[in-house]
């Protein structure tokens, strides 16, 4: 490399620009699994009850379900858009497999109907949201209304608690383990592994990203940015209905209320995550271990005897905490970078 | 060259396949051709530098210049993943190529303007292009940069790419340009040979108080 037209003499380690213990600290999932950690060890110190096998078996199968559809839901936050539709669509592709299964069908197609109905939310709200550029936020609660409403709708407000034939499968996959491990958290592993792959080994990952950074710079270099947008929002919705046929499978019964205001939860979990509502981060990983301490909070407070009705502000204010994080760690690169420029113009 | 909303951006987003033109057809080699996405005209050859450069900040720069067009490679015979080795190799040969210190796997929101205008033009450098259009690429920028900037011109012209130059600025349209073309609201009012013509002349046209030259 030649110096005569370089304006600045490159550095000594030309190719990383942070090394990934800096990458480490910078990141927000790390600090969140710090922060769950020492969460857990203080609770378990204090009442000495957060340790015992049933209990981490049902904290982990509880936070798998939020977990699951914040996995969707990042990779739509990834693309700068949000999806308040989750909780509703899981409602309804809920509703719909447990009408399947208590009418006789098998538990396979019953499942191929019910994920046919959450991807077809899932195809509305990407189709308006990419390809009509509507707003996101509008589109999925606009979603959130018809989708809850439709629960009623097919369901004539009744509950479901009989699941024909297969209702043994069915209870066998949502109740059941292996290896100790509940298949709900098993499937939340998994899928984390593939989203966090897809993400970060895929060009599909990389223009989520693009998208997220500067949309209109993605469709200038010719990223398909209304298909990957599509997608991402097919990703969300499938996500809410596996996380619908797991919970009954679980719980042994359907209401109307399945979902209820999840997507508070999901959202809530995605962007403690790390995941940037303007768009451009966020991690499968994040995801995931945000929804454990979520879940993990919820229940040491209830453990610790906190009257539950108290969850919904605990959880609220995780939320605004996370953002003013965020906000904090943003000045800090500003500041970061600043010096930066000013060291390689200097 | 063309006044503020004389159509000069648009017309370069519909010669790169952003937008399908309303009208007329576009000649390439004397023959007709259509793009209806940005890939159909980076198959032709053309390569674009738009106006603000079309980064995404939360992106390397390797993957910024292979931004659409992303080198893929088969694993375990059946998934198609990013080749980040290769591209990472490639980008930073292109920024040495272009005397640049960018370097591939920084984020572009990190760098200065001088290194994103480069990681915008080593997009340009990927491909065999055959014809590249700049717009305005030397808008805003300090006095050494433009010198570069025109600099990288005159070597694309030697090594026969045809550059199209959207500009505001006379001096650098004098400096390295062989036809002038002017464009206002929407239509072409000239094109002359640089040598036929003068600044005072171009002025006229681009504020209309010269009508027009056949």
């Amino acid at each position: 490399m030649t110096t005569e037209h370089t304006l600045v003499a490159p550095r000594s380690h030309p190719e990383r620009s942070f090394g990934f213990g800096a990458r480490l600290l910078g990141s927000q999932a790390f600090w969140a699994s710090v922060a769950t950690l020492i969460i857990c060890v203080a609770i378990t110190t204090i009442s000495g009850t957060v340790a015992t096998y049933e209990n981490v078996f049902n904290t982990t199968r509880n936070f798998a379900f939020i977990g699951i559809m914040a996995l969707g839901q990042t990779a739509v936050i990834i693309t700068g858009g949000i999806d308040l539709a989750v909780g509703s669509v899981m409602g309804l592709s809920g509703i719909v497999f447990g009408l399947m299964m208590t009418s006789g069908y098998s538990l396979w197609s019953s499942i191929l109907v019910a994920l046919a109905v959450a991807l077809a939310c899932g195809a509305v709200n990407g189709y308006l949201v990419a390809y009509l550029q509507l707003s996101p936020f509008v589109v999925t609660l606009g979603m959130l209304s018809i989708a809850r409403s439709l629960v009623l709708v097919v369901s004539n407000n009744r509950m479901v608690y009989q699941f024909g034939p297969d209702e043994e499968l069915l209870f066998a996959l949502g109740g059941g383990g292996l290896f100790g491990i509940p298949n709900p958290v098993l499937v939340l592993v998994g899928l984390t592994l593939v989203l966090g792959a897809l993400l970060n080994f895929t060009a599909w990952g990389r223009h989520l990203y693009a998208i997220g950074g500067n949309e209109q710079a993605a469709r200038l270099t010719g990223v398909p940015v209304n298909r990957i947008k599509l997608s991402a929002y097919l990703l969300s919705s499938l996500m809410a209905g596996i996380a619908a046929i797991l919970m009954i499978g679980w719980l042994g019964s359907v209401t109307n209320a399945l979902g209820l205001t999840y997507e508070l939860r999901v959202i809530a979990a995605a962007v403690i995550g790390g995941a940037n509502l303007a768009g451009g981060e966020g991690t499968a990983y994040g995801a995931l271990i945000e929804a454990a301490l979520l879940e993990i909070i919820r229940n040491s407070l209830l453990l610790a005897g906190v009257d539950p009705y108290w969850q919904g502000t605990f959880i609220g204010l995780f939320i605004i905490f996370a953002v003013l994080l965020e906000r904090v760690r943003g000045k800090r690169d500003t500041a970061l970078f600043e010096r930066i420029r000013g060291k390689r113009s200097g | 060259m063309g006044d503020n909303g004389a159509g000069k951006s648009t017309l370069v987003k519909i010669i790169a396949g952003n937008f399908p033109p309303s009208s007329g057809e576009i000649l390439l080699d004397g023959r007709p051709v259509h793009f209806h996405w940005p890939t159909d005209a980076r198959h032709a050859g053309i390569e674009v530098v738009y106006q603000d450069l079309a980064l995404c900040d939360n992106l390397t720069a390797a993957a910024n210049v292979f931004l659409g067009r992303e080198v893929r490679r088969s694993f375990a015979g059946m998934f198609r993943c990013l080749d980040n080795a290769y591209m990472y190799q490639r980008a930073r040969e292109l920024f040495a190529e272009l005397k640049s210190d960018t370097r591939p796997a920084d984020l572009v929101r990190t760098m200065l303007g001088g290194q994103r205008r480069a990681v915008a033009i080593a997009r340009t450098r990927l491909a065999r292009a055959r014809t590249v259009l700049m717009d305005e690429p030397t808008a805003a920028i300090s006095v050494r940069q433009v010198a570069e900037v025109l600099d990288l011109i005159r070597r694309l012209r030697d090594q026969g790419i045809a550059v199209i130059l959207i500009s505001h600025r006379m001096p650098d349209v004098f400096a390295v340009c062989d036809r002038i073309m002017v464009l206002r609201r929407g239509r072409k009012v000239a094109e002359k040979p640089v040598a036929q013509t003068s600044p005072e002349e171009i002025t006229g046209l681009i504020t209309g108080a010269i009508e027009r030259v056949p």
